[in-house]
Protein backbone atom coordinates (compact mmCIF):
# COMPACT_ATOMS: atom_id res chain seq x y z
CA UNK A 1 0.00 0.00 0.00
CA UNK A 2 1.20 3.99 -0.68
CA UNK A 3 1.32 5.99 2.27
CA UNK A 4 2.41 9.06 0.29
CA UNK A 5 2.42 11.54 3.23
CA UNK A 6 5.28 13.12 4.89
CA UNK A 7 7.77 11.72 7.57
CA UNK A 8 8.67 15.27 9.60
CA UNK A 9 11.07 14.70 12.86
CA UNK A 10 10.63 17.06 15.46
CA UNK A 11 13.43 19.03 16.71
CA UNK A 12 12.02 19.09 19.88
CA UNK A 13 13.88 17.83 23.26
CA UNK A 14 11.85 15.61 25.63
CA UNK A 15 13.84 17.07 28.35
CA UNK A 16 12.43 20.80 27.87
CA UNK A 17 8.66 19.56 27.59
CA UNK A 18 6.83 21.25 30.46
CA UNK A 19 4.46 18.54 30.79
CA UNK A 20 5.62 14.67 30.31
CA UNK A 21 2.84 12.14 30.91
CA UNK A 22 2.01 8.78 30.23
CA UNK A 23 -1.82 7.63 29.61
CA UNK A 24 -2.53 4.21 30.12
CA UNK A 25 -4.28 2.18 27.60
CA UNK A 26 -8.11 2.62 27.71
CA UNK A 27 -7.90 5.95 30.08
CA UNK A 28 -8.92 9.23 29.08
CA UNK A 29 -6.28 12.33 29.38
CA UNK A 30 -7.88 16.12 28.93
CA UNK A 31 -5.28 18.95 29.43
CA UNK A 32 -5.48 22.50 27.87
CA UNK A 33 -3.31 23.38 24.93
CA UNK A 34 -2.39 26.89 25.03
CA UNK A 35 -1.54 28.83 21.75
CA UNK A 36 2.04 28.42 20.12
CA UNK A 37 2.53 25.09 22.61
CA UNK A 38 3.58 22.02 21.01
CA UNK A 39 1.31 18.84 21.89
CA UNK A 40 3.34 15.41 21.26
CA UNK A 41 1.36 11.93 21.08
CA UNK A 42 3.59 9.18 21.27
CA UNK A 43 2.79 5.54 20.61
CA UNK A 44 5.04 3.99 22.92
CA UNK A 45 4.51 0.26 21.89
CA UNK A 46 2.52 0.91 18.46
CA UNK A 47 -0.55 0.66 16.52
CA UNK A 48 -2.55 2.65 19.33
CA UNK A 49 -5.39 4.23 18.60
CA UNK A 50 -5.36 7.85 20.51
CA UNK A 51 -9.02 9.08 20.24
CA UNK A 52 -9.13 12.80 20.14
CA UNK A 53 -11.23 15.74 20.47
CA UNK A 54 -10.46 19.57 20.71
CA UNK A 55 -12.15 22.50 21.57
CA UNK A 56 -11.85 26.24 21.68
CA UNK A 57 -10.95 26.53 25.34
CA UNK A 58 -12.57 29.81 25.63
CA UNK A 59 -15.96 29.02 23.89
CA UNK A 60 -16.50 24.97 23.18
CA UNK A 61 -19.23 25.49 21.08
CA UNK A 62 -16.32 25.71 18.94
CA UNK A 63 -14.49 22.14 18.58
CA UNK A 64 -12.90 19.96 16.33
CA UNK A 65 -15.03 19.50 12.78
CA UNK A 66 -13.37 16.01 11.00
CA UNK A 67 -15.96 17.27 8.18
CA UNK A 68 -14.49 20.74 7.81
CA UNK A 69 -11.17 19.34 8.31
CA UNK A 70 -11.62 16.79 5.24
CA UNK A 71 -13.75 19.39 3.21
CA UNK A 72 -11.29 22.50 4.05
CA UNK A 73 -8.26 20.14 2.66
CA UNK A 74 -9.76 17.93 0.48
CA UNK A 75 -8.46 14.86 1.48
CA UNK A 76 -9.39 12.02 3.65
CA UNK A 77 -6.01 11.90 6.20
CA UNK A 78 -4.22 13.97 8.36
CA UNK A 79 -0.43 14.29 8.62
CA UNK A 80 2.28 17.14 8.43
CA UNK A 81 0.75 20.00 7.49
CA UNK A 82 -2.87 19.43 7.73
CA UNK A 83 -4.88 22.05 9.87
CA UNK A 84 -7.38 20.84 12.15
CA UNK A 85 -10.73 22.88 11.44
CA UNK A 86 -13.13 24.26 14.01
CA UNK A 87 -16.62 24.16 13.73
CA UNK A 88 -16.38 27.71 12.99
CA UNK A 89 -13.93 27.85 9.82
CA UNK A 90 -10.72 28.42 11.98
CA UNK A 91 -7.48 26.46 12.57
CA UNK A 92 -6.97 24.77 15.75
CA UNK A 93 -3.71 23.34 15.83
CA UNK A 94 -1.69 22.61 12.89
CA UNK A 95 0.20 19.30 12.42
CA UNK A 96 3.89 20.08 12.47
CA UNK A 97 5.42 16.66 12.77
CA UNK A 98 4.84 13.06 12.56
CA UNK A 99 7.01 10.42 11.61
CA UNK A 100 3.70 8.05 11.28
CA UNK A 101 2.47 9.25 7.74
CA UNK A 102 -1.24 9.14 8.04
CA UNK A 103 -3.97 9.54 10.90
CA UNK A 104 -8.17 8.52 10.63
CA UNK A 105 -10.94 10.97 11.05
CA UNK A 106 -13.68 8.69 9.77
CA UNK A 107 -13.52 6.01 11.81
CA UNK A 108 -14.92 8.17 14.96
CA UNK A 109 -14.44 6.17 18.60
CA UNK A 110 -15.83 2.73 19.53
CA UNK A 111 -18.91 3.19 21.86
CA UNK A 112 -20.80 0.61 23.58
CA UNK A 113 -23.42 0.79 21.51
CA UNK A 114 -21.40 0.57 18.40
CA UNK A 115 -19.59 -2.38 19.77
CA UNK A 116 -23.08 -4.29 19.77
CA UNK A 117 -23.85 -3.25 16.55
CA UNK A 118 -20.31 -3.89 14.86
CA UNK A 119 -19.46 -6.80 17.01
CA UNK A 120 -22.37 -8.66 18.93
CA UNK A 121 -25.32 -7.55 21.21
CA UNK A 122 -22.76 -9.33 24.06
CA UNK A 123 -19.96 -6.82 23.69
CA UNK A 124 -22.03 -3.91 25.01
CA UNK A 125 -20.65 -3.98 28.63
CA UNK A 126 -16.89 -3.66 27.19
CA UNK A 127 -14.82 -0.53 27.99
CA UNK A 128 -15.39 2.03 24.89
CA UNK A 129 -14.10 5.30 23.42
CA UNK A 130 -17.24 6.87 24.05
CA UNK A 131 -17.10 6.25 28.22
CA UNK A 132 -13.64 8.01 28.28
CA UNK A 133 -15.01 11.05 26.49
CA UNK A 134 -18.23 10.75 28.68
CA UNK A 135 -16.02 10.44 32.11
CA UNK A 136 -13.42 13.23 30.82
CA UNK A 137 -16.56 15.67 30.43
CA UNK A 138 -18.42 14.46 33.46
CA UNK A 139 -15.43 15.74 35.28
CA UNK A 140 -14.53 18.90 34.24
CA UNK A 141 -16.58 21.21 35.68
CA UNK A 142 -15.07 24.36 33.65
CA UNK A 143 -17.70 24.43 31.44
CA UNK A 144 -21.12 22.90 30.92
CA UNK A 145 -20.51 19.69 29.05
CA UNK A 146 -23.07 17.12 27.85
CA UNK A 147 -23.25 14.34 24.95
CA UNK A 148 -23.99 16.69 22.65
CA UNK A 149 -20.31 17.98 22.67
CA UNK A 150 -19.05 14.55 22.09
CA UNK A 151 -18.04 15.08 18.39
CA UNK A 152 -16.12 13.10 15.58
CA UNK A 153 -12.31 12.57 16.46
CA UNK A 154 -9.19 12.14 15.52
CA UNK A 155 -8.03 8.94 15.58
CA UNK A 156 -3.98 8.88 15.78
CA UNK A 157 -2.32 6.24 14.19
CA UNK A 158 -5.12 4.90 12.99
CA UNK A 159 -4.98 3.60 8.90
CA UNK A 160 -8.46 3.57 7.53
CA UNK A 161 -8.34 3.52 3.51
CA UNK A 162 -10.96 4.26 1.43
CA UNK A 163 -10.74 3.07 -1.94
CA UNK A 164 -12.12 5.23 -5.30
CA UNK A 165 -14.86 3.09 -5.38
CA UNK A 166 -15.80 3.68 -1.91
CA UNK A 167 -14.78 0.55 0.43
CA UNK A 168 -13.54 1.44 3.18
CA UNK A 169 -11.46 -1.03 5.97
CA UNK A 170 -10.14 -0.93 8.74
CA UNK A 171 -6.09 -1.86 7.67
CA UNK A 172 -3.34 -2.96 10.28
CA UNK A 173 -1.86 0.44 11.77
CA UNK A 174 0.69 1.84 10.30
CA UNK A 175 2.20 2.79 13.47
CA UNK A 176 5.19 1.64 15.52
CA UNK A 177 6.70 1.84 18.93
CA UNK A 178 8.20 5.40 19.46
CA UNK A 179 6.54 6.99 16.18
CA UNK A 180 4.53 10.08 16.97
CA UNK A 181 2.90 12.99 16.06
CA UNK A 182 3.00 17.02 16.58
CA UNK A 183 0.54 19.70 16.86
CA UNK A 184 0.97 23.44 17.70
CA UNK A 185 -1.93 24.89 18.92
CA UNK A 186 -3.32 27.98 17.03
CA UNK A 187 -5.58 28.91 19.74
CA UNK A 188 -6.08 28.08 23.24
CA UNK A 189 -7.20 24.29 22.96
CA UNK A 190 -8.56 21.65 25.47
CA UNK A 191 -7.85 18.46 24.32
CA UNK A 192 -9.60 15.07 25.02
CA UNK A 193 -8.42 11.66 24.44
CA UNK A 194 -9.69 8.00 25.03
CA UNK A 195 -6.71 6.11 25.06
CA UNK A 196 -8.78 3.42 22.89
CA UNK A 197 -9.88 0.57 25.09
CA UNK A 198 -11.19 -1.66 21.88
CA UNK A 199 -10.33 -5.09 22.36
CA UNK A 200 -12.07 -6.11 19.73
CA UNK A 201 -10.28 -5.06 16.57
CA UNK A 202 -7.21 -6.39 15.12
CA UNK A 203 -6.06 -3.36 14.06
CA UNK A 204 -3.90 -3.15 17.30
CA UNK A 205 -3.69 -6.79 18.11
CA UNK A 206 -6.31 -6.74 20.57
CA UNK A 207 -4.10 -5.35 22.81
CA UNK A 208 -4.38 -1.81 24.04
CA UNK A 209 -1.22 0.24 25.19
CA UNK A 210 -0.03 2.91 26.35
CA UNK A 211 0.74 6.61 25.04
CA UNK A 212 2.81 9.31 26.23
CA UNK A 213 1.87 12.61 25.55
CA UNK A 214 4.24 15.50 26.33
CA UNK A 215 3.90 19.63 25.59
CA UNK A 216 6.28 22.12 25.17
CA UNK A 217 6.22 25.73 25.33
CA UNK A 218 5.67 27.83 22.36
CA UNK A 219 9.26 28.13 20.73
CA UNK A 220 10.91 31.71 21.09
CA UNK B 1 -37.81 18.25 -16.01
CA UNK B 2 -38.30 14.36 -15.72
CA UNK B 3 -41.34 13.17 -13.61
CA UNK B 4 -39.82 11.31 -10.85
CA UNK B 5 -42.08 8.30 -10.47
CA UNK B 6 -45.11 8.23 -7.93
CA UNK B 7 -44.11 6.26 -4.79
CA UNK B 8 -45.77 3.38 -3.82
CA UNK B 9 -48.14 4.50 -1.56
CA UNK B 10 -51.13 7.39 -0.94
CA UNK B 11 -48.74 10.79 -0.29
CA UNK B 12 -49.07 12.29 2.86
CA UNK B 13 -47.96 15.56 1.34
CA UNK B 14 -45.59 16.82 -0.57
CA UNK B 15 -43.30 19.70 -0.93
CA UNK B 16 -40.99 21.36 -2.85
CA UNK B 17 -37.43 23.07 -1.86
CA UNK B 18 -35.95 25.71 -3.71
CA UNK B 19 -32.26 25.68 -4.10
CA UNK B 20 -30.83 27.71 -1.75
CA UNK B 21 -33.25 26.92 0.78
CA UNK B 22 -34.17 25.05 3.95
CA UNK B 23 -36.88 22.93 5.23
CA UNK B 24 -37.02 20.82 8.52
CA UNK B 25 -39.47 18.10 9.75
CA UNK B 26 -40.81 15.14 11.81
CA UNK B 27 -40.97 12.23 9.48
CA UNK B 28 -42.51 9.64 12.05
CA UNK B 29 -41.32 5.25 12.20
CA UNK B 30 -43.28 3.59 9.16
CA UNK B 31 -43.28 6.71 7.24
CA UNK B 32 -40.92 6.98 4.30
CA UNK B 33 -39.70 10.21 2.61
CA UNK B 34 -38.53 10.31 -1.39
CA UNK B 35 -36.27 13.06 -2.16
CA UNK B 36 -35.90 13.51 -5.71
CA UNK B 37 -33.38 16.07 -7.86
CA UNK B 38 -35.67 18.12 -10.10
CA UNK B 39 -33.14 19.86 -12.51
CA UNK B 40 -30.05 17.24 -12.07
CA UNK B 41 -26.66 18.56 -9.96
CA UNK B 42 -28.62 18.77 -6.73
CA UNK B 43 -27.28 18.86 -3.39
CA UNK B 44 -29.35 18.03 0.15
CA UNK B 45 -27.39 18.78 3.23
CA UNK B 46 -29.26 16.45 5.32
CA UNK B 47 -28.99 15.71 9.74
CA UNK B 48 -31.15 13.22 11.30
CA UNK B 49 -32.38 13.25 14.96
CA UNK B 50 -34.31 11.12 16.96
CA UNK B 51 -37.54 13.26 17.58
CA UNK B 52 -38.34 11.97 21.51
CA UNK B 53 -34.70 12.32 22.46
CA UNK B 54 -32.77 14.80 20.25
CA UNK B 55 -29.41 14.09 21.53
CA UNK B 56 -29.40 10.98 19.71
CA UNK B 57 -28.52 11.66 16.23
CA UNK B 58 -26.87 10.54 12.79
CA UNK B 59 -23.72 9.23 13.09
CA UNK B 60 -21.60 9.30 9.96
CA UNK B 61 -18.56 7.66 11.39
CA UNK B 62 -20.79 4.30 12.98
CA UNK B 63 -23.12 4.17 10.10
CA UNK B 64 -19.83 3.91 7.59
CA UNK B 65 -18.32 1.44 10.00
CA UNK B 66 -21.15 -0.65 10.13
CA UNK B 67 -21.45 -1.23 6.53
CA UNK B 68 -18.04 -1.21 5.50
CA UNK B 69 -18.51 1.85 3.57
CA UNK B 70 -17.27 5.19 2.72
CA UNK B 71 -20.54 6.22 0.85
CA UNK B 72 -24.75 5.61 0.81
CA UNK B 73 -26.83 4.22 -1.56
CA UNK B 74 -29.86 1.71 -1.39
CA UNK B 75 -29.41 -1.25 0.59
CA UNK B 76 -27.55 0.76 3.45
CA UNK B 77 -29.12 2.49 6.55
CA UNK B 78 -28.27 5.26 8.55
CA UNK B 79 -27.20 4.81 11.97
CA UNK B 80 -27.57 7.12 15.62
CA UNK B 81 -24.82 6.60 17.78
CA UNK B 82 -26.90 5.14 20.10
CA UNK B 83 -26.70 1.75 17.67
CA UNK B 84 -30.24 2.20 16.44
CA UNK B 85 -31.14 2.23 12.57
CA UNK B 86 -33.04 5.87 11.78
CA UNK B 87 -33.85 4.86 8.38
CA UNK B 88 -32.98 2.98 5.13
CA UNK B 89 -32.16 3.75 2.13
CA UNK B 90 -34.75 1.88 0.29
CA UNK B 91 -34.47 2.87 -3.13
CA UNK B 92 -31.68 5.48 -4.77
CA UNK B 93 -31.59 6.12 -8.56
CA UNK B 94 -28.37 8.32 -8.32
CA UNK B 95 -26.14 5.55 -6.65
CA UNK B 96 -24.01 7.59 -4.64
CA UNK B 97 -24.49 9.61 -1.58
CA UNK B 98 -21.91 11.86 0.23
CA UNK B 99 -21.31 12.14 3.77
CA UNK B 100 -17.62 13.00 4.77
CA UNK B 101 -17.58 16.50 3.44
CA UNK B 102 -19.57 18.14 5.27
CA UNK B 103 -21.64 21.49 4.94
CA UNK B 104 -20.83 24.46 2.79
CA UNK B 105 -20.66 27.61 5.18
CA UNK B 106 -21.34 31.55 4.61
CA UNK B 107 -16.52 31.63 3.91
CA UNK B 108 -16.44 29.32 1.82
CA UNK B 109 -19.75 30.49 -0.37
CA UNK B 110 -18.02 34.10 -0.31
CA UNK B 111 -14.87 32.73 -1.05
CA UNK B 112 -16.02 31.05 -4.04
CA UNK B 113 -18.97 32.82 -5.26
CA UNK B 114 -18.88 36.34 -3.78
CA UNK B 115 -21.53 36.78 -1.24
CA UNK B 116 -25.17 38.57 -2.81
CA UNK B 117 -26.73 40.23 -0.15
CA UNK B 118 -30.53 40.28 0.91
CA UNK B 119 -29.92 43.85 0.24
CA UNK B 120 -29.12 43.92 -3.60
CA UNK B 121 -30.80 40.31 -4.49
CA UNK B 122 -33.65 39.69 -2.17
CA UNK B 123 -34.14 35.91 -1.98
CA UNK B 124 -32.03 35.57 -4.75
CA UNK B 125 -29.32 36.03 -2.09
CA UNK B 126 -26.57 33.51 -1.47
CA UNK B 127 -27.40 31.41 1.22
CA UNK B 128 -24.83 28.60 2.90
CA UNK B 129 -25.83 25.02 4.00
CA UNK B 130 -24.22 24.91 7.26
CA UNK B 131 -26.34 28.71 8.06
CA UNK B 132 -29.90 26.37 6.45
CA UNK B 133 -29.22 23.91 8.92
CA UNK B 134 -28.54 26.26 11.63
CA UNK B 135 -31.47 28.03 11.21
CA UNK B 136 -33.83 25.06 11.39
CA UNK B 137 -31.74 23.48 14.66
CA UNK B 138 -32.96 26.61 16.30
CA UNK B 139 -36.67 26.05 15.30
CA UNK B 140 -36.61 22.72 17.35
CA UNK B 141 -34.69 24.28 20.34
CA UNK B 142 -31.07 22.95 19.08
CA UNK B 143 -27.96 24.47 17.94
CA UNK B 144 -24.75 24.93 17.08
CA UNK B 145 -23.35 21.65 19.68
CA UNK B 146 -26.00 19.56 17.56
CA UNK B 147 -24.27 20.49 14.41
CA UNK B 148 -22.47 17.33 12.96
CA UNK B 149 -21.39 15.12 10.10
CA UNK B 150 -24.13 15.51 7.31
CA UNK B 151 -25.27 13.83 4.85
CA UNK B 152 -24.72 15.31 1.31
CA UNK B 153 -27.43 13.77 -0.93
CA UNK B 154 -27.06 13.71 -4.61
CA UNK B 155 -23.40 14.71 -4.28
CA UNK B 156 -20.61 12.18 -5.26
CA UNK B 157 -16.86 12.92 -4.28
CA UNK B 158 -14.32 9.76 -4.57
CA UNK B 159 -11.26 9.39 -2.92
CA UNK B 160 -7.55 9.10 -4.69
CA UNK B 161 -4.85 6.52 -3.04
CA UNK B 162 -3.36 9.05 -1.30
CA UNK B 163 -6.95 10.46 0.22
CA UNK B 164 -7.47 13.01 -2.06
CA UNK B 165 -10.58 14.11 -2.63
CA UNK B 166 -12.44 14.79 -6.19
CA UNK B 167 -15.93 15.70 -6.49
CA UNK B 168 -17.44 14.44 -9.63
CA UNK B 169 -19.65 16.56 -11.78
CA UNK B 170 -23.10 15.99 -13.41
CA UNK B 171 -23.58 12.88 -11.00
CA UNK B 172 -27.00 13.27 -10.28
CA UNK B 173 -29.40 13.31 -13.36
CA UNK B 174 -32.74 15.31 -13.25
CA UNK B 175 -35.39 13.22 -12.15
CA UNK B 176 -32.89 11.02 -9.60
CA UNK B 177 -34.39 10.29 -6.24
CA UNK B 178 -33.87 8.23 -3.04
CA UNK B 179 -36.14 6.85 -0.39
CA UNK B 180 -35.26 7.26 3.00
CA UNK B 181 -37.63 4.49 5.11
CA UNK B 182 -38.05 5.91 8.65
CA UNK B 183 -37.60 3.30 11.41
CA UNK B 184 -37.43 5.60 14.12
CA UNK B 185 -39.95 8.95 14.53
CA UNK B 186 -37.11 11.44 13.32
CA UNK B 187 -36.50 15.32 13.17
CA UNK B 188 -35.13 15.85 9.90
CA UNK B 189 -33.15 18.91 8.74
CA UNK B 190 -31.99 19.79 5.12
CA UNK B 191 -30.52 22.39 3.51
CA UNK B 192 -30.77 22.52 -0.59
CA UNK B 193 -27.95 24.56 -1.23
CA UNK B 194 -24.22 23.87 -2.86
CA UNK B 195 -21.80 20.74 -2.16
CA UNK B 196 -18.31 22.22 -0.70
CA UNK B 197 -16.53 20.43 -2.91
CA UNK B 198 -18.56 21.89 -6.11
CA UNK B 199 -16.46 23.27 -8.43
CA UNK B 200 -18.57 25.29 -10.60
CA UNK B 201 -18.14 28.80 -10.60
CA UNK B 202 -21.54 30.07 -10.23
CA UNK B 203 -23.94 30.08 -7.58
CA UNK B 204 -26.95 27.93 -8.49
CA UNK B 205 -28.22 25.56 -6.15
CA UNK B 206 -31.39 23.49 -7.60
CA UNK B 207 -34.64 22.31 -5.62
CA UNK B 208 -35.24 19.39 -4.02
CA UNK B 209 -38.58 17.80 -3.81
CA UNK B 210 -39.81 15.90 -0.75
CA UNK B 211 -42.87 13.08 -1.03
CA UNK B 212 -43.79 11.41 1.80
CA UNK B 213 -46.21 8.22 2.19
CA UNK B 214 -46.63 5.52 4.90
CA UNK B 215 -44.73 2.86 3.75
CA UNK B 216 -44.27 0.55 6.83
CA UNK B 217 -41.43 -0.14 8.46
CA UNK B 218 -38.41 -2.73 7.59
CA UNK B 219 -40.02 -6.53 7.28
CA UNK B 220 -38.15 -9.48 8.17
CA UNK B 221 -37.02 -9.79 4.62
CA UNK B 222 -35.65 -6.22 3.78
CA UNK B 223 -32.51 -6.07 2.56
CA UNK B 224 -31.32 -3.25 4.17
CA UNK B 225 -31.62 -5.63 7.49
CA UNK B 226 -30.33 -8.28 5.87
CA UNK B 227 -27.36 -6.80 4.45
CA UNK B 228 -24.77 -7.12 7.04
CA UNK B 229 -25.11 -9.22 10.67
CA UNK B 230 -24.47 -5.53 11.68
CA UNK B 231 -27.78 -4.27 10.58
CA UNK B 232 -29.65 -7.12 11.83
CA UNK B 233 -28.27 -6.24 15.13
CA UNK B 234 -29.21 -2.48 14.28
CA UNK B 235 -32.57 -3.38 14.08
CA UNK B 236 -32.67 -5.42 17.22
CA UNK B 237 -32.10 -2.64 18.94
CA UNK B 238 -34.12 -0.18 17.23
CA UNK B 239 -37.46 -2.90 17.74
CA UNK B 240 -36.25 -3.03 21.37
CA UNK B 241 -36.51 0.76 21.81
CA UNK B 242 -40.34 0.55 20.29
CA UNK B 243 -40.92 -2.15 22.68
CA UNK B 244 -41.45 -4.58 19.43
Amino acid sequence: MTINAAIVQSRLDPKDAVVDEICPAGEPWMHLIKRGQVMRILDLEGNQAADTLFYNADDPQERYSAVDTIQRQAALYLGVGTQLISTEGNVLLTIVADTCGRHDTLGGACAQESNAVRYALEKRFMHACRDNFMSGLQHDHSHDWNKRDITHNINFFMNVPVTSQGGLTFEDGISAPGKYVELRAEMDVICLISNCPQLNNPCNAYNPTPVRLLIWDAQA
Amino acid sequence: MTITPVPPGPVLWEETVPGGCHWSGVVRRGVSLRLADLEGGANCSMLIYNFEEKSERYNMPDTLKAQHTAYLTSGHVCYSDMGRVLCSITADTAGWHDTVCGASDDGLIARKYGTRRYQEHRNDMTRSAKEGLLKELGRWGLGKRDLHANLNLFSKVIADEAGGLHYVPGHSRAGAHLDLRFEMHALVVLSASVHPLDPASVYAPTPVKLTAWRSGTAPADDPCRNRCGENRRGFINTERYFAQ
